[in-house]
């Protein structure tokens, strides 16, 4: 379970480092974000919600059936819009309004 | 590398992990009184502990027509008797007042036509939870007088004479040593993960349910200062959605999906429907070779698909990525399901500290609230919201008496000074450590392979016997050996060596609690193959002590509904 950090997108704000509940992202010496272990990535999305500018992507590590498909948030408002990629380029998007409760 | 700094922080009370129980306590106190508080946390409490990625729903809930008295009962079976009533009812009688207070503060819940919570199942009610936490951090930021430290582990309380007098830590940002003097000290550190070897041990070794930052420092903080631990032996295994291991009862409560064998048989039933049996009856229909094990959701309706995808984004999104990689949803997939690691958390089982009805600790001015503390199974958030309220509520209603205690075993400004100056020693030793022998990572895997083959892991289908308890403690006594021996480059290691000596002391009171309960009155939980039968006679709990490096076990009396439990020092 891990994330991946756009360094052409990251413009070292730091906001995923401050948040992340195990603190596992770390600046590079160009103060840009990375994911320092890897591995020991929950999976929680906290850095993915946090990051303004897009730079981070999370996947499923080959181990649990991941395929190459990565999902980032972007938000809008009280929108939240989940945006998955597959590995052959198909987009889909989940849209969640943050007023409405679950169904279930 | 070496201790950059040194600080010395004097406060009322001090609040040991800013996670749900501890942000709760803060507020509870800033409400009640004007007594200063320090919230020591290891992350950042934006986002920290179980709550990071959101919850489902409202677990712990007196639904209309219900009654605090049937949440006990409620729990009280699940663990077949062996609860702490007193704390139940405590705690159940709280859990609406807590509820509105977040819906006060912005959580959505979902309501009927009428303006009423709508129920899901008889304990339940539905929201979205996504930023339950964000939300509790924000009314916390807003406190006054409240200093909240993020990116402060906590190693070590300081006691002297069974008294509370604070805690000491690093900051993985600055490399700061801390030494944090307060008159309490609540702890709301959380449970245990990563004691055994998990489910997806290789790349996604940390995709597991409980947090992986939840390591066990309060548990092993308290073990080493002498505070009474309960009912360890109570493990939680949860059910959980394979390989993302996200919550099932979304799926089983929301769509009503039953447990379903390969042969598409439901086996619930058979086995029965406390926690641990349905963990039980999945492993079984494993051993006899009818798994692997379902939740029958083919034939779902599309918008029950679309909702599941949704509910579960605001709570486990892996699992939503998972349907969406697999271009299949669930109405056109069972859902595989498997049991988790153990892992040792009293918000769901009772195991923790043993405290009194105010949840204070047998250690003076020193309180335990949340997954950290005994004796009180399915919390859930609510209940661990309650807890913290509860602590603060003592705290505040007792403060003249704390401050009394702790200036009677008050120590000197050269003594704080030199005492602190110990501990970066101690720091700075790993850091200083050479070319040592093994990783920290080395000896987590060494751990979790012997608590997985001898103390009842995933590989040896949660049970286990007297023979291999004893192995599994001779080995996890020379990993902590081996231990002492790590080494650090950074204060992010630094923090891992600390986290891991955490676990070892956790696996060692755990082994020691497995080997004194002689009954299996818990499948799975605690299944000792000795011992495969239940009986009246441990209708009672297992407790237990270290002193001088020992453990020593307590057997206890059940307490029951209607006691004020106090301590008798
Ligand atoms: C994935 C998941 C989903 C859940 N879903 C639901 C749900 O839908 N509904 C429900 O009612 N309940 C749910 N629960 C249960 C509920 O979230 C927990 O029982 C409750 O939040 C526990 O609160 P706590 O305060 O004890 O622990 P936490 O909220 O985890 O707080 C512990 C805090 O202590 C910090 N900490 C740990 N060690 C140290 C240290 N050494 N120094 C400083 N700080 C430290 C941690 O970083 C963390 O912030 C869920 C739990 C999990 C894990
Ligand atoms: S939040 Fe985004 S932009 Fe900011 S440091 Fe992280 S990756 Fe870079
Ligand atoms: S997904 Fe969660 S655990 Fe993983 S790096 Fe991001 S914030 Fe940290």
């Amino acid at each position: 379970m891990s994330i991946v950090i756009n360094q052409k997108k990251c413009v070292g704000c730091r906001k995923c480092m401050q948040v992340c509940p195990g603190t596992l992202i770390k600046a590079n010496e160009n103060g840009k974000a990375y994911i320092k272990y890897p591995k020991d990535c929950w999976g929680c999305v906290s850095c993915v919600k946090e990051c303004q500018f897009d730079a981070i992507d999370f996947y499923l590590g080959a181990d649990i059936g991941g395929m190459g498909s990565k999902m980032n948030v972007t938000s809008k408002g009280d929108m939240i819009y989940w945006n998955i990629t597959k590995s052959c380029g198909e987009k889909q998007t989940i849209e969640i309004d943050r007023t409405k409760s679950n169904q279930y | 590398m070496k201790i950059q700094n040194k600080k010395i922080i004097h406060t009322d009370v001090l609040i040991i992990g800013g996670g749900t129980a501890g942000c709760y306590a803060a507020l509870t106190i800033r409400e009640q009184s004007n007594l200063s508080v320090v919230i020591a946390e290891k992350a950042n409490i934006k986002r920290s502990g179980c709550l990071a990625a959101g919850v489902n729903a409202i677990n712990a809930y007196i639904v209309k027509g219900r009654k605090p008295e049937d949440y006990v009962d409620y729990a009280k079976k699940d663990a077949d008797d062996i609860v702490r009533e007193d704390l139940l009812l405590t705690m159940s009688e709280g859990l609406n007042r807590v509820t509105a207070k977040l819906e006060q503060l912005g959580l959505v819940i979902l309501k009927d036509e009428n303006g009423e919570y709508v129920a899901r199942g008889n304990r339940n009610i539905k929201i979205n939870g996504e930023n339950i936490k964000p939300i509790l951090a924000d009314a916390v930021k807003e406190l006054e007088d409240v200093t909240v430290i993020n990116h402060l582990n906590i190693t070590d309380y300081i006691v002297k004479d069974n008294q509370i007098l604070g805690a000491f830590g690093f900051s993985i940002e600055d490399g700061t040593a801390y030494e944090i003097r307060a008159k309490s000290v609540i702890c709301a550190t959380g449970g245990a993960s990563g004691l055994y070897k998990p489910n997806n041990p290789g790349f996604s070794r940390h995709k597991m349910w409980y947090p992986p930052f939840n390591t066990g420092a309060g548990y092993a903080m308290g073990i080493r200062a002498g505070a009474e631990m309960t009912t360890f032996e109570m493990r939680f295994i949860a059910l959980r959605c394979k390989d993302t291991i996200a919550p099932t009862g979304t799926i089983a409560q929301g769509v009503g999906a039953k447990q379903v064998n390969a042969l598409g048989e439901v086996y619930e039933n058979k086995y029965g429907l406390t926690t641990s049996q349905r963990v039980y009856g999945t492993v079984k229909e494993n051993l006899e070779g009818r798994g692997p094990c379902y939740l029958r959701t083919e034939g779902i309706t599309p918008k029950q698909d679309e909702e599941l995808l949704k509910a579960y984004l605001n709570m486990a999104p892996s699992q939503t990525l998972k349907w969406i990689e697999a271009g299949k949803n669930p109405s056109q997939q069972n859902v595989e399901i498997e049991g988790t690691e153990p892992y040792v958390v009293g918000g769901h089982t009772a195991s923790g500290y043993w405290v009194d009805t105010n949840r204070q600790s047998t250690i003076q001015g020193l309180y335990a609230a949340g997954d950290v503390a005994g004796g009180c199974p399915q919390k859930y958030v609510t209940g661990a919201l309650v807890e913290g309220e509860i602590a603060a509520e003592a705290i505040v209603h007792s403060n003249n008496q704390l401050t009394k205690q702790y200036e009677e075993h008050k120590l000197t400004e050269q003594e704080e000074e030199q005492l602190l100056t110990e501990k970066v020693q101690e720091y700075d030793k790993i850091l200083n450590e050479k070319q040592p022998m093994f990783t920290v990572e080395q000896l987590e895997e060494a751990m979790q392979k012997v608590m997985d083959t001898y103390a009842g892991g995933i590989g040896s289908h949660y049970q286990f016997n007297e023979k291999q308890l004893s192995l599994a403690e001779e080995k996890i006594n020379q990993i902590e050996q081996l231990a002492e021996g790590l080494s650090a480059e950074d204060m992010h290691e630094l923090m891992f060596v600390y986290e891991l000596k955490e676990r070892l002391t956790v696996c060692k009171v755990l082994i020691a609690h497995l080997r004194a309960r002689k009954e299996t009155r818990w499948h799975s939980f605690a299944e000792n193959l000795d011992y495969p039968e239940k009986s009246d006679e441990w209708l009672k709990y297992v407790n237990s002590r270290m002193e001088d490096g020992k453990i020593q076990i307590i057997y206890r009396d059940l307490v029951e509904r209607g006691e004020q439990y106090e301590h008798s020092h």
